[in-house]
């Protein structure tokens, strides 16, 4: 991190999510998600959904979709990988779906559990059918989710921006 | 596992659906893969159900969006043992969401009906309505004969939910009845019907 000043990405992203009025937001935590899902919570217009894993995400916001509602999917790299299948959900109806995800096993990363699933990541979205922003900049976050969001909601097609572990700090555990 | 004991179980899964689906009022139907989908489809094909034909595990987390976007339509998930086990995790995710308007009904006949009717572990002795209750869902109830099941159908029309109701019926291969496949198809169809013409431009 370049100072001790708070991040002013995440409110960047909440501001994106307003403006293209996100309705649902469907998560499995990550640390580098921790705010702006502190901030969804606290909005009077979004519903915030914990899930299981990731896949149940990608149906919830078909459901969503179906019922009129916008939605968005926050997770970690490793959770792509739980999302495969149910993938074939949004392809086939011809749904929007905007993915948000923090990357791990990327850049620096001393669990090289992570690492399978972060040097694939945008390999099996791409398999998948889903259109990737890579954002390695955070002062290019902004723009980066508007772009995804539009193609996602105006397409209607599933993408995913990967926020780079460069921007987040490679996590440590403090050792 | 005991393999024979589905065979003799009393309820039959199309006059299920079809009494459950001849008072579902301006319900919105969710149906998880396989037969559940043409029990759904035998009953009457309509822009409101929504069948699917994969994303196996997906009926209730879909059901759980749409209860959300819908909060003032009933919205009723039908779907199979098999589909329900593979989204387990989801009852959770209902349960914490609480949605007052969803209601999850599965025809539990404790098979993969579509790959051969291989047992599920429902015939091992899981207990769906024990496992959604545990998870937090405040109305479950496991129904096996005719007449706790004519009683049950005001619950999942009207109560307050969400509600989770397993509901035993006999192991049998019946006609497929096939709802439309283009899943882009079912959702305009499905869009136009409940928000009109403004949803598809």
């Amino acid at each position: 991190m370049d100072s001790l000043e708070p991040e002013t990405w995440p409110q960047d992203i909440y501001q994106v999510l307003v403006e293209n009025r996100v309705r649902q937001v469907a998560y499995i935590p990550d640390i580098g998600h921790a705010s702006l899902i502190k901030m969804c919570h606290k909005s009077n217009n979004m519903k915030t959904v914990v899930l299981t894993t990731e896949e149940e995400g990608v149906a919830l916001l078909a459901g969503a979709w179906l019922g009129g509602d916008r939605g968005v999917l926050l997770m970690q790299s490793s959770g792509v990988g739980n999302c495969i299948n149910m993938l074939s959900l949004t392809r086939v109806c011809r749904m929007p779906l905007l993915i948000l995800v923090t990357m791990r096993g990327e850049w620096g990363e001393f669990n090289p559990w992570q690492v399978p699933m972060g040097q694939n990541t945008k390999q099996v979205l791409t398999v998948a059918g889903v259109l990737t922003f890579a954002v390695n900049d955070k002062d290019r976050i902004k723009e980066t989710v508007e772009a995804a969001a539009k193609m996602a909601f105006e397409g209607p097609a599933a993408t995913a921006v990967l926020i780079s572990q460069r921007i987040l700090g490679a996590k440590t555990f403090d050792r | 596992m005991n393999s024979e004991r589905s065979k003799s179980y009393s309820l039959r899964r199309r006059a299920v659906v079809k009494e459950l689906l001849a008072q579902r009022g301006d319900a919105l139907v969710v149906a998880g893969l396989g037969a559940a989908a043409w029990d759904v489809t035998a009953a009457g094909d309509e822009p409101l159900n929504f069948p699917l034909w994969g994303a196996m595990g997906g009926a209730v987390p879909l059901g759980l969006g749409l209860a959300l976007a819908q909060p003032s339509r009933r919205v009723l998930v039908i779907t199979g043992d098999g589909e329900m086990l593979m989204g387990i995790g989801s009852l959770a995710t209902v349960a914490t969401q609480r949605p007052p308007n969803l209601a999850i009904v599965v025809l539990d006949n404790e098979r993969y009906g579509e790959t051969g009717m291989q047992l599920t572990h429902t015939a091992g002795g899981v207990d769906l309505g024990a496992i959604a209750a545990a998870s937090g869902i405040p109305i479950c109830r496991t129904v096996s004969d005719k007449k706790s099941f004519r009683s049950v159908i005001p619950q999942i029309q009207k109560e307050v939910g969400p509600l989770f109701f397993n509901i035993k019926i006999r192991a049998e291969n019946l006609p497929l009845m096939l709802p439309p496949k283009d899943g882009a198809y079912l959702k305009d169809r499905f869009q136009l019907a409940l928000l009109g013409t403004d949803a598809i431009i």
